[in-house]
């Protein structure tokens, strides 16, 4: 057999000396790792089963914000009675993604590092510079109904498949490692001529916790788009906090899944937003500024007019009274 | 197939009188599962999972061609051969030789570098256990002459041939009266093409086989549907005679079509377990069943209707073009039902073949009306818009006793479709459909609804079955039939129960081998009608055998609580089987009466769908279908059957679409999270109902079929809903979000 060793530490620090081997991989759920384990795309030689370590906790901090750690798992964060009142946007992400039993198993740290969906990537007689650096991109030109419309490069028009980091980077979250902090805005990269690196993670950098700053205040919205009606990624999501001030837009954050290597995010959207009264006119704004540089492939082209009609509708949701 | 004296079937050649199964004592209730304890228990062994006493098995991996068409040029099985607990790795350089050429029934494995299809086997990599023969099979590196191939079913258009005809009795065209004629002067016309995706089984248990030889006879446990063709397959394949094959498939996780044909791992572990001596099992992985096993083609549909402004129809045209490998007899009957299904008095149908180098094209669920009333049910919805009629109402008004194609010598032998459709209507609440698009709204939800018929062909096939009563008065029930999950089990015993008068758990069912009398096997929705009246007969004989012995009248005898009664008089079965016990064997053989009579089972699907107004998303809300299907033979498998088939009309309306890579010839979303079907989430409140009906002229059992009906025109019933819904008509299938977003209104 394709032989890999193991082991299962109860210490974090053993943890990142065992994940520090170069062909090291963690395991927290296994929701992720082990299909592809299977089909060959991932032959990790050394396996460290995290889900010893006392990462299991949610706490609300001094100052309000919530640290949740790494294993989690989404099911127990989707349901915690902090995170439904306060963090709404992320309880309905959370719901929105995968299964009941899949959510049972997945952990907080391991769905922020999931793998892409791309076809592509996933049956290894195909060519792709993810899993092969160097062996091209067969979803350009293949089909690519999944596929990003933004940031993506020649190398690579992979898409992130989570839909809880989308809500996580709209909240700022940031991730807490072995050594050091990391905005979540700042974990994922966009693939350009190294779509295999997917984080900024070094390696054998353990997610230990993410950290929630005080909650938002206003609607929180999660509107998922998709091919069947659960057990299916995202066409394109959008999450949305609007707070509204006196019949205008007080304080506004999306944040887009389906759309790109990582989860999207567009500061600059959000800022015409802000002290404006909702209209039509205003969200088609919105819309074009977050669709600024969209490009289709032929298959995904249509996430160009339905990531516009969806965040449409969205803010429409998110402002009536 | 050990040596039997044979069995002398029944020639059912008139319509069945009255019979013992008209009681219902047994037969028509919903008798749960008599497998069923053993399924959720655990106790079922599926093929790869039969009982291995010696541990003896070798486990194969297959490895598949990576490309369509060219061959073979360089072949390195070193790593793989000297790789941990790796025995043999078989390619086309050492395969033992095969029967040939390849046939319907011969399908020789690795017979040359020749590369034909992308999925094809190139390597078999045998080990001690599945992960050393899975860890190995990744070393075997093939190196491709690769030639371009056709996979693309509109491109190859120009191209389309005559296909063979199916059987005598499907012609490939038919032409009655002058259609062009009547067409070109009707006063209402729909001339709309059509596009179906290809669609794969996605059946739960994939393929898998477990070989041993004792001897020169070959033990095959396998998942197939047909036991027989299986058996055929294997002896050509194998080159051997009958009596040295034996194979049992006595739980199948699902078939829908996909078992009816023997793959590489049935034909290569029998193969490798020959030449190694050992028993072989082979599995294929979901990707692998993607490649390896058979499809539903794509096809293009054009339909012409031609109308009076009452709604007569006058012309009906019907066009398809569907796809296979080249020498492969199988295409897509989907202008079949078409023949059948509306009265006008000038009409044609054509079948046309277009070559495609993609993996075999073959029965699924329905071949032909699963497809073709994806099509002909839209165009009746659109002719029903033209003419701004109650689309009910225009099916009832072209409703026809008799099959419309030969007149009124040739009638339906049962046709309750204008009774599906109205107590459809009345159940579902038709009456609160507004007819004009996208004028309901609920929230962000248009929702509309919409109406489609079905119609399946009726099939009998030969079938027999032997039964034996003991000294405990239980009654054994053996035939070849399998159950592919359709409740096979069940209804044998209710049929052979209802017989002799005994309860459930006094009767015995052996299915899923072919040391048993041989059987239709499951497809076609033939196989309830065919092995139940194999099993009708044989109970019938054994009756007259029990009678004799009680020394009784056989045409005065009742049968009940275990006793066979005259005239008061009752004697217990196991008293008069007695030690040595009482056998008797039956079989069914067609006759004339499906040339005599048009049979087919109708039914009409009721769909209300809600469409998401700002995202083009469809979700079904609630669906209906109502059903004519002659004897329900048990209430609980038949809405099971009912339901199951809806749902994969949700699917082939909604979201199944197996998608060709244009370069490499295969089906790239080939696993089941990328080749969507119906999740629970997407099934809401989806009913059957069943109109009492009995067929004497298709069975003694007087049941037509269900296992297929339920997903003909379910999907049209959706596609229509999608446009009553929110006045999108889309032609090409599934309709997803991305097609409907490109017809829906700019946002409010």
């Amino acid at each position: 057999m394709r032989a890999f060793s193991y082991e299962r530490p109860s210490q974090v620090a053993h943890a990142t000396h065992a994940g520090s081997r170069p062909d090291a991989a963690f395991i927290g759920g296994g929701t992720n790792l082990l299909d592809l384990m299977k089909l060959d795309v991932e032959q990790p030689g050394h396996l460290v089963d995290v889900n010893r370590l006392p990462l299991e906790t949610i706490e609300v901090l001094p100052r309000g914000d919530l640290r949740i750690g790494a294993l989690v798992r989404n099911a127990t964060l989707a349901a915690d009675p902090h995170v439904r009142r306060h963090y709404a946007v992320l309880s309905r992400a959370l719901l929105s993604g995968a299964t009941g039993q899949l959510r049972n198993k997945a952990t907080t740290a391991g769905n922020l590092l999931q793998r892409t969906r791309c076809y592509y990537f996933t049956d290894v007689s195909k060519a792709c510079n993810k899993r092969v650096p160097g062996s091209g991109c067969e979803a350009i030109g293949g089909y690519n109904r999944i596929h990003a419309i933004l940031g993506a490069s020649a190398s690579c028009i992979a898409t992130h498949p989570s839909d809880m980091a989308v809500a996580m980077l709209l909240l700022d979250a940031v991730v807490e490692t072995d050594r050091r902090r990391i905005p979540v805005a700042e974990l994922h990269r966009l693939p350009g001529q190294t779509p295999e690196i997917e984080t900024t993670l070094q390696p054998g950098e353990l997610i230990v916790a993410i950290r929630l700053p005080p909650p938002l205040a206003g609607r929180h919205l999660y509107r998922k788009v998709r091919d069947r009606a659960s057990y299916a990624f995202a066409a394109v999501s959008v999450a949305a906090v609007v707070e509204m001030r006196h019949g205008r837009i007080g304080q506004a954050r999306l944040a887009f899944g389906g759309l790109a290597h990582k989860p999207w995010r567009d500061h600059e959207a959000e800022r015409l937003l802000v002290d404006e009264a909702p209209s039509r006119a205003l969200f088609e704004r919105a819309a074009d500024q977050v669709l600024t540089g969209a490009v289709g492939q032929g298959g995904n082209d249509y996430k160009i007019p339905l990531l516009r009609r969806t965040l449409m509708a969205t803010l429409r949701q998110a402002t009536e009274a | 197939m050990q040596s039997q004296p044979p069995i002398k079937p029944s020639l059912f050649d008139s319509p069945a009188g009255p019979n013992p199964l008209d009681q219902e004592h047994l037969l028509g209730r919903g008798l749960a599962r008599v497998d069923g304890p053993l399924k959720v228990s655990g106790r079922a062994p599926y093929a790869y999972e039969v009982s291995d006493p010696a541990g003896a098995a070798l486990v194969g991996v297959l490895v598949l061609s990576t490309v369509a068409q060219g061959s073979i040029t360089r072949l390195d099985t070193q790593a793989a051969e000297q790789a941990p607990g790796v025995r043999l790795v078989m390619t086309h350089r050492n395969a033992p030789r095969q029967g040939g050429p390849a046939s319907q029934y011969c399908r020789p494995q690795m017979a040359d570098a020749v590369i034909r299809q992308n999925g094809q086997a190139v390597a078999l990599v045998l080990g001690d256990s599945f992960e050393q023969a899975r860890a190995a099979a990744a070393l075997v590196v093939v190196d491709y002459d690769t030639r371009p191939g056709q996979f693309d079913l509109a491109a190859g258009l120009p191209q389309a041939t005559v296909p063979p005809p199916r059987s005598p009795s499907q012609p490939v065209d038919t032409h009655v009266g002058d259609f062009a004629q009547a067409f070109a002067s009707a006063p209402v016309q729909v001339d709309a093409t059509y596009s179906t995706p290809h669609q794969a089984h996605a059946m739960m248990e994939p393929h898998a086989s477990h070989a041993s030889w004792e001897g020169d006879r070959l033990t095959l446990h396998t998942s197939n549907q047909m036991l027989s063709s299986c058996a055929q397959t294997l002896c050509e394949t194998l080159m051997l005679r009958p009596e040295q094959v034996r194979v049992l498939s006595r739980y199948i996780g699902g078939g829908f079509g996909s078992k009816l044909v023997t793959y590489a791992d049935a034909i290569l572990a029998g193969v490798a377990a020959r030449q190694l001596g050992r028993p072989v099992k082979i599995a294929l992985s979901r990707p692998q069943v993607f490649r390896q096993t058979t499809h539903r083609t794509a096809t293009i549909q054009r339909v012409r209707l031609g109308a009076d402004a009452d709604g007569t129809l006058h012309a009906i045209g019907h066009e398809s073009w569907s796809g296979n490998q080249q020498g492969q007899a199988f295409y897509e009957t989907a202008a079949n039902q078409t023949r059948l299904l509306y009265a006008a008095h000038d009409r044609m149908t054509t079948h046309r073949q277009v070559r495609l180098d993609l993996p075999i094209a073959s029965s699924m669920r329905a071949p032909g009306e699963a497809v073709g009333l994806l099509a002909l049910e839209c165009a009746m919805d659109e002719l029903a818009d033209r003419l701004q009629m109650d689309p009910v109402a225009l099916r009832v008004k072209n409703d026809i006793q008799y099959d419309p194609e030969h007149g009124p010598s040739r009638p339906f032998s049962t046709r309750r479709l204008a009774d599906c459709l109205h107590e459809g209507a009345d159940r579902f609440g038709w009456e609160r459909r507004l007819p004009r698009p996208g004028a309901r709204r609920e929230g962000q939800w248009l929702v509309g609804m919409g109406v489609a018929s079905a119609i399946r062909s009726v099939a009998l096939r030969p079938s027999s079955a032997e039964v034996h009563l003991d000294g405990r008065g239980i009654l054994t029930v053996g035939t070849a039939m399998t159950d592919i999950g359709t409740g096979t089990y069940t209804i044998l015993t209710q049929i052979a129960g209802e017989m002799l008068g005994l309860p459930p758990d006094r009767v015995v069912m052996q299915l899923g081998d072919t040391d048993l009398p041989e059987a239709s096997g499951s497809g076609g929705s033939f196989g309830a009608a065919s092995s139940g009246s194999a099993v009708y007969y044989a109970c019938a004989q054994l009756r007259i055998a029990v009678a004799r012995r009680a020394g009784f009248d056989p045409e005065k005898v009742q049968f009940a609580d275990g006793q066979i009664i005259q005239e008061g008089r009752a004697v217990s079965l196991a008293a008069l089987a007695g030690a040595q016990g009482i056998e008797a064997t039956g079989g069914i053989k067609p006759g004339s009466l499906l040339k005599r009579y048009a049979q087919a089972s109708f039914g009409a699907h009721f769909a209300e769908v809600g469409v998401d107004a700002d995202t083009g998303e469809v979700r079904v809300r609630r669906m209906l279908g109502v059903f004519g299907i002659g004897r329900v033979l048990n209430a609980r498998t038949a809405r099971s059957q009912a339901i199951g088939g809806m749902v994969f009309g949700i699917g082939a309306a909604l979201m199944e679409e197996a998608v060709p890579d244009q370069r490499h010839g295969d089906f790239i979303n080939h696993d089941l999270a990328e080749y969507h079907v119906p999740v629970h989430a997407d099934v809401p409140a989806v009913e059957a109902y069943f109109l009492e009906e009995l067929d004497p002229v298709a069975n003694p059992l007087k049941a037509k079929g269900v296992g297929e009906l339920g997903i003909c025109g379910a999907g049209a019933a959706v596609a229509n809903a999608i446009h009553n819904a929110c006045g999108v008509r889309l032609r090409d299938y599934p309709m997803t979000l991305d097609k409907v977003l490109a017809g829906l209104p700019v946002q409010a």
